[in-house]
C-alpha cells in the first residue's frame, strides 16, 4: 500500500472516530452501548434526541467547516504561492465579522446578524477583487497585498466596534473573533460546498500542481492560467465564505492543515486535497468536542483550542524533519 | 519546423527589433546572441506563445501559432525559461513528471509511460539518483538540469531554451549542448537556445542570431555570422579568435 493510501485510510478512520466521539462525549452521559443503539435501532427518547437533535449537527458542522478551513488554505496556498496564506487573508472573515458585530450593536436579532455577516464578507471579496484581481495586469502578490492591508483596516474598525458596543453584547460577538460552533445554524450548505468545491478541486488537482511551478512555467506547459487563478480564487472565497458563516473565524486549521499533510510526504494535490479536508474535518471535530468537555459545563470557544493543540504538533512536525515549506 | 514572419519585439518603452524573418528546420541549432537587454528572452517568449500581442506571425510547420489552444501547443512547442518561481513542494520526479502534462490526462493523472519518460530523462542528465530527493533541496546547478529533464520529457518538436547552461559546471554544460545536439541530429527537433558565452555557440550550433543594438538583427549559418567583427560588434568587447583542432573559440583579448 502506498503512503498517500495508507494515509488516506489512516484519515477516514480518524474521521469516523472524531464523529463518533462527537456524539458520545458531552455533559449529558451517554455510553457507547446506547450510541451504538441509537445508530443500529433509534428509539425516540431522550438519549436519542441529545445525539441526533444537539450533537450530531453541531459535529456535521464542526467536520465541515474544519474541511472547508483545510481546503481554503490548500487552494489559496497554492493560488497566492505563499505557504503563509490562510483562508483569511482575502479579508473575508473581517468582513464578516464586522457586518455581524454592526448589527449585534444596532440590536438586530439572529437573521439580520446571519445576512450582515454574508454582506461583510462579500464586501470585503469585492474589494479584494477589484484592486488586487481586476486592476490592469492580473497579480497574485496584489491580492495578498489588498487581503492583508483590508484585514488590517477591518480589525480596526471591529476594535472600534467592540468599544462602542453594551458591556452585555460582548460575548456574543467573541463568538465572531475567535470561532465557536455553539451557535452553528444548519451545516447542510457547509456541507454541499465542500462536496462540490472539493471534488472540483480534486479534479483538476494536477493543474494545481502545475501552478506551484509559476504561472509562466505553467502557462509554457499547457494550462490556462488564468481561467484557473480565477477558479481558484473563486472556490476558496466560497469555501471560507462557508466556513465563516457557520462557525466565525477558526485560527490555525486552515494555515496549518495543508502544511501538516505535507510535511507527511503528500505533495500531489490529487491526494493532498482529500487528505487535508479529512485532517481539517477531523481535527476541529475532535477539537470542538474538547471544548465542550474539558470545562464543562462551561463551553470554550474551539478557535482557543485549535491553537492550543494544533501549535505544539506543528512545532514538532516542523522540528522533526528538515521541513520543506 | 518554426518560422515567424514580420515579428516585431518590444519591451515597455522601446522596440528591441522589427520585421523579423527567419525559418528554424528540423536538425538544426541556432544560438541567439546578444548583449544584457538585447531581447533574447523577449524573442524566446514570443516564438512560444508567452508574450502577449506582439506585431507580426509565429508559425509551426506553416500553422500560426495562435491558431493552436495552450494545451496543443505545449505538445510541440517546448521552453526552458530564464527564471522560474517556483514554490514546489514535491519530489524531482514529481518536478520532471509535471512536463508530461501536455501529453497525459488530465483525469486519470501521470500513467506508466509517463512515469517512464520522466526516469529516462533524468538518466540523461545524470540525475537517476535523485528522483526522490525533494526538489526544492536541489542545488542551482542540480535544479537546471531537473528543469532540462522536464524539458526533455515534455519531448516538444521545437526546443526553446533561454540560457540553458545558467548554474551548471563544464561538465554539465558539454552534455546538455551534446544532449541538445543529438536530439536535432538524431530525432529532427528545431533548437534555439540563448547563449551567452562565445566559447559554444561555433562548436554546437548550426545557426546564429544575433540581436544587435539598435534593433538591428543579423542572422545566418554559424560559420557566416561568428567572425571576431561581428561578435566584437555584438559584445562592445574586443576579442581573439582562438583555433584548436578543428574548433573555433572566441575569448576576451
Amino acid at each position: 500500500m502506498s503512503r498517500p493510501v495508507a494515509l488516506f485510510a489512516s484519515f477516514c478512520a480518524l474521521a469516523a472516530a472524531s464523529l463518533f466521539g462527537a456524539l458520545l462525549f458531552g455533559a449529558f452521559p451517554i455510553s457507547a452501548t446506547q450510541l451504538l443503539d441509537s445508530i443500529v435501532f433509534p428509539i425516540p427518547g431522550l438519549v436519542h434526541d441529545v445525539i441526533w437533535q444537539l450533537r450530531a449537527p453541531r459535529a456535521a458542522a464542526a467536520f465541515a467547516c474544519g474541511g472547508l478551513l483545510a481546503l481554503a488554505g490548500a487552494l489559496l496556498q497554492v493560488l497566492l504561492r505563499n505557504p503563509l496564506a490562510d483562508p483569511y487573508v482575502l479579508g473575508i472573515s473581517s468582513g464578516a465579522a464586522l457586518g455581524a458585530l454592526m448589527a449585534v450593536v444596532a440590536g438586530a436579532g439572529a437573521a439580520v446578524m446571519n445576512a450582515a455577516a454574508l454582506a461583510g464578507a462579500l464586501a470585503a471579496l469585492a474589494v479584494v477583487f477589484a484592486v488586487g484581481v481586476r486592476a490592469g495586469d492580473w497579480n497574485v502578490y496584489r491580492i495578498l497585498l489588498t487581503g492583508v492591508v483590508l484585514s488590517a483596516g477591518l480589525a480596526a474598525l471591529v476594535s472600534l466596534t467592540l468599544v462602542v458596543a453594551a458591556q452585555g453584547q460582548l460575548r456574543g460577538m467573541l463568538f465572531w473573533l475567535m470561532g465557536d460552533l455553539a451557535y452553528a445554524g444548519n451545516p447542510l450548505a457547509a456541507w454541499i460546498v465542500l462536496i462540490v468545491v472539493g471534488g472540483l478541486a480534486v479534479a483538476h488537482a494536477v493543474k494545481l500542481d502545475l501552478l506551484t511551478l509559476g504561472d509562466l512555467k505553467a502557462r509554457s506547459l499547457g494550462a490556462a492560467v488564468k481561467p484557473l487563478q480565477l477558479a481558484l480564487f473563486a472556490a476558496a472565497a466560497i469555501a471560507t465564505v462557508a466556513a465563516v458563516l457557520l462557525a466565525g473565524s477558526i485560527g490555525f486549521v486552515g494555515l496549518m492543515v495543508p502544511h501538516a499533510v505535507r510535511l507527511m510526504g503528500v505533495t500531489h494535490h490529487r491526494m493532498l486535497l482529500p487528505l487535508a479536508i479529512l485532517l481539517g474535518g477531523s481535527f476541529l471535530t475532535l477539537a470542538d468536542t474538547a471544548a465542550r468537555t474539558v470545562l464543562a459545563p462551561q463551553q470554550l470557544p474551539v478557535g482557543v483550542l485549535t491553537a492550543i493543540v494544533g501549535v505544539p504538533v506543528m512545532l514538532f512536525l516542523l522540528g522533526r524533519k528538515r521541513a520543506q515549506l | 519546423m518554426l518560422s515567424c514572419s514580420a515579428l516585431t519585439l518590444a519591451a515597455p518603452g522601446r522596440v528591441l527589433a522589427r520585421g523579423l524573418d527567419f525559418t528554424v528546420r528540423p536538425g538544426e541549432v541556432w544560438a541567439v546572441l546578444g548583449a544584457n537587454g538585447s531581447g533574447k528572452t523577449t524573442l524566446i517568449h514570443a516564438l512560444g506563445g508567452l508574450a502577449p500581442e506582439h506585431a507580426g506571425t509565429v508559425a509551426l510547420d506553416g500553422a500560426p501559432l495562435s491558431s493552436l489552444g495552450a494545451h496543443a501547443r505545449a505538445a510541440r512547442v517546448g521552453i526552458l525559461l530564464q527564471q522560474e518561481d517556483a514554490v514546489f513542494w514535491g519530489s524531482v520526479l514529481d518536478y520532471v513528471l509535471l512536463g508530461r502534462f501536455p501529453h497525459a490526462s488530465a483525469w486519470l493523472g501521470w500513467q506508466g509511460p509517463d512515469e517512464e519518460a520522466a526516469r529516462a530523462a533524468l538518466a540523461a542528465v545524470g540525475l537517476a539518483e535523485y528522483a526522490a530527493r525533494v526538489y526544492s533541496t536541489l542545488s542551482g546547478g542540480e535544479r537546471q538540469r531537473a528543469r532540462v529533464a522536464q524539458l526533455l520529457a515534455q519531448d516538444p518538436q521545437v526546443l526553446l531554451l533561454d540560457e540553458p547552461l545558467q548554474h551548471l559546471d563544464l561538465r554539465h554544460q558539454v552534455a546538455v549542448l551534446e544532449l541538445v545536439g543529438a536530439l536535432a541530429s538524431a530525432r529532427g527537433r528545431c533548437v534555439l537556445m540563448v547563449l551567452h558565452d562565445a566559447l559554444w555557440p561555433a562548436r554546437f550550433c548550426s545557426h546564429a542570431l544575433l540581436l544587435h543594438a539598435g534593433g538591428v538583427v543579423e542572422h545566418g549559418t554559424a560559420r557566416e555570422m561568428l567572425t571576431r567583427e561581428r561578435l566584437e560588434r555584438l559584445y562592445s568587447c574586443p576579442l581573439q579568435e582562438i583555433e584548436s583542432k578543428g574548433a573555433r573559440f572566441f575569448a576576451p583579448v
